[in-house]
């Protein structure tokens, strides 16, 4: 309670003006980057009519007040990827974007519930292509080494100690034991087990060796990305670059099998159900944008908060934000 | 009684874990970008004092401890029970088993006043303040002279604790004595 007090009482920023004066370098450097790549920035609602279907992922609903054709329930957006498809749909070409995006109930040493995501759309390129993209944005910036590039199936292996794939569902949990009870660990589902692995035991261990892209993430982690079958297994086309053992961005080989795209979000909003929570209206707009055309294209979203705390040398994004949730 | 959300957890929050009452110490909220989230937490069990560490998926809840810390004032002990009484002018009494008060009772003095830490209506423990001044009953003569030697020699205070001191302390003398380290900090005028 005191600490509460003091927080909402203090009117100065947590983050140094040092700091902010690096994030205002960043926000120019990034840009010049894509200016250089005859990239072109764009402009998205962040209050939109469509919020996001992701089990894990929950958007802060906002109701204004409607105006002609407009609507009086929507949402604070998670991230701009439905508007930017439907530029791509439109012919935008080459697009990025600096959003202020919202995921209601993160907050922590590495969460704000309101956040800077650097997203962007390459027409024509693989994950691979974009990987390579990534890895010249991050380490110019931040100067690290190239990262490695591990499969998500060998990081288990190596770090955790278990096969993702074919692991059984009993094994997960048992191993899940170390950091929950037995009598907590029935709640959670298969994917639920390795996110925790991820989060205990993966992660860390990953904080001690250079920047690495992690990719090949099982066919029920896919989210927006494509999936094919590689080494015998079904595996999505998604990658994510962890440096010091953050993760700063998620990209996909993105689907745009507008089909495929309407029975993932059923999935989700049936996993909603199961859990408990509330389902969410699916984007009708996205999915007729899929409809007239997406082109085929990568795409990713990087933290551009966590990148400055890297570049900084910080371990909370405090440093890095002006007004965190606890003093906004 | 109220529950707790994970994300209320936060320092100093008293909840029940299996049974025992516990004192948050540290809420860590882990989330891969599209996975579950986690909440990992440190506990102090107050039955035991050991240390916890728990993960929990996020929005679980946990029940709040029936647990607050109270000023009271230190009567007198019958043998099994040490009584205490709370300082709002209520005159009532609380009896702490000899449990709840072992971390204090080398330095409870009669009317001073403790830190009573109430679970469910009962003392769980009692918390001496940082600093108490005791009367020095018994140690080696004082040596004159000696005061900046450095040295220390054991005396015993009216308590029954025995503290370092310096080699110029006398018997009767009141010392103040920091309770954390059981270290003597420095004399007390008039002692």
């Amino acid at each position: 309670m005191g600490s509460e007090v003091a927080a909402i009482s203090s009117w100065q920023p947590s983050a140094s003006v040092a700091a902010l004066q690096s994030r205002a370098h960043q926000l120019a450097w990034v840009r010049g980057f894509f200016a250089q790549r005859g990239v072109m920035e764009v402009e998205t609602p962040v209050l939109g009519r469509y919020g996001v279907t992701d089990i894990n992922i929950d958007s802060v609903p906002a109701s204004p007040v409607p105006v002609a054709a407009g609507f009086s329930n929507g949402w604070l957006q998670t991230s701009p990827e439905y508007h930017m498809k439907r530029l791509l749909a439109a012919g935008a070409g080459p697009i990025y974007q600096v959003a202020r995006v919202f995921r209601d109930g993160e907050f922590g040493r590495r969460h704000n519930p309101e956040f800077s995501l650097l997203e962007w759309y390459r027409p024509g390129f693989t994950d691979s292509d974009l990987m390579a993209e990534v890895s010249e944005l991050v380490c110019g910036w931040l100067g690290c080494d190239a990262p490695a590039t591990m499969r998500y199936r060998d990081v288990f292996l190596r770090f955790a100690g278990i096969d993702p794939f074919l692991a059984s569902d009993s094994e997960l949990s048992a191993l899940c034991e170390q950091w929950m009870e037995p009598s907590r660990l029935q709640s959670l589902s298969r994917d639920d087990c390795l996110d925790l692995l991820m989060s205990c035991q993966v992660e860390p261990a990953l904080a001690e060796i250079g920047p690495v892209f992690v990719t090949g993430y099982p066919e029920s982690q896919a989210a927006l990305a494509r999936v094919s079958e590689q080494d015998g297994f079904r595996q999505a086309h998604r990658f994510e670059l962890y440096v010091q053992g953050v993760e700063l961005c998620n990209g996909y080989w993105e689907l745009t099998d507008k089909e495929e795209q309407q029975w993932r979000f059923a999935a989700d909003n049936q996993a909603r159900r199961s859990a408990g929570k509330p389902e969410m209206p699916v984007d009708e707009a996205f999915l007729a944008a899929l409809d007239a055309g997406v082109p085929d294209c990568s795409g990713v979203a990087l933290g551009l908060d966590r990148l400055l705390m890297l570049k900084l040398g910080l371990d909370d994004l405090a440093g890095v934000i002006a007004f965190p949730a606890d003093r906004a | 009684m109220a529950s707790y959300s994970t994300n209320e957890f936060r320092g100093g929050l008293k909840v029940l874990l299996d049974g025992d009452p516990c004192i948050i110490l540290e809420n860590e909220f882990v989330k891969p970008g599209k996975g579950q989230a986690f909440n990992r937490v440190k506990l102090r069990n107050l039955m035991t004092n050991r240390q916890w560490e728990r993960t929990f998926k996020s929005g679980e809840s946990l029940e709040a401890a029936d647990v607050i810390d109270l000023e009271m004032e230190y009567l007198y002990t019958d043998g099994e029970f040490w009584h205490f009484m709370k300082t709002d002018g209520s005159f009532e009494q609380y009896p702490a088993d000899a449990k709840a008060v072992s971390d204090a009772l080398k330095w409870l003095k009669e009317q001073d006043v403790y830190t009573v830490t109430l679970y469910n209506g009962a003392p769980l423990s009692v918390t001496p303040p940082n600093f108490v001044e005791l009367e020095v009953v018994d140690t080696d003569p004082g040596m004159k002279g000696d005061t900046a030697q450095g040295g220390t020699k054991p005396a015993t205070l009216s308590t029954g604790a025995v503290v370092n001191v310096p080699l110029f302390i006398t018997i009767g003398e009141v010392l103040k004595v920091d309770t954390r380290s059981g270290e003597y900090v420095n004399r007390v005028k008039g002692g």
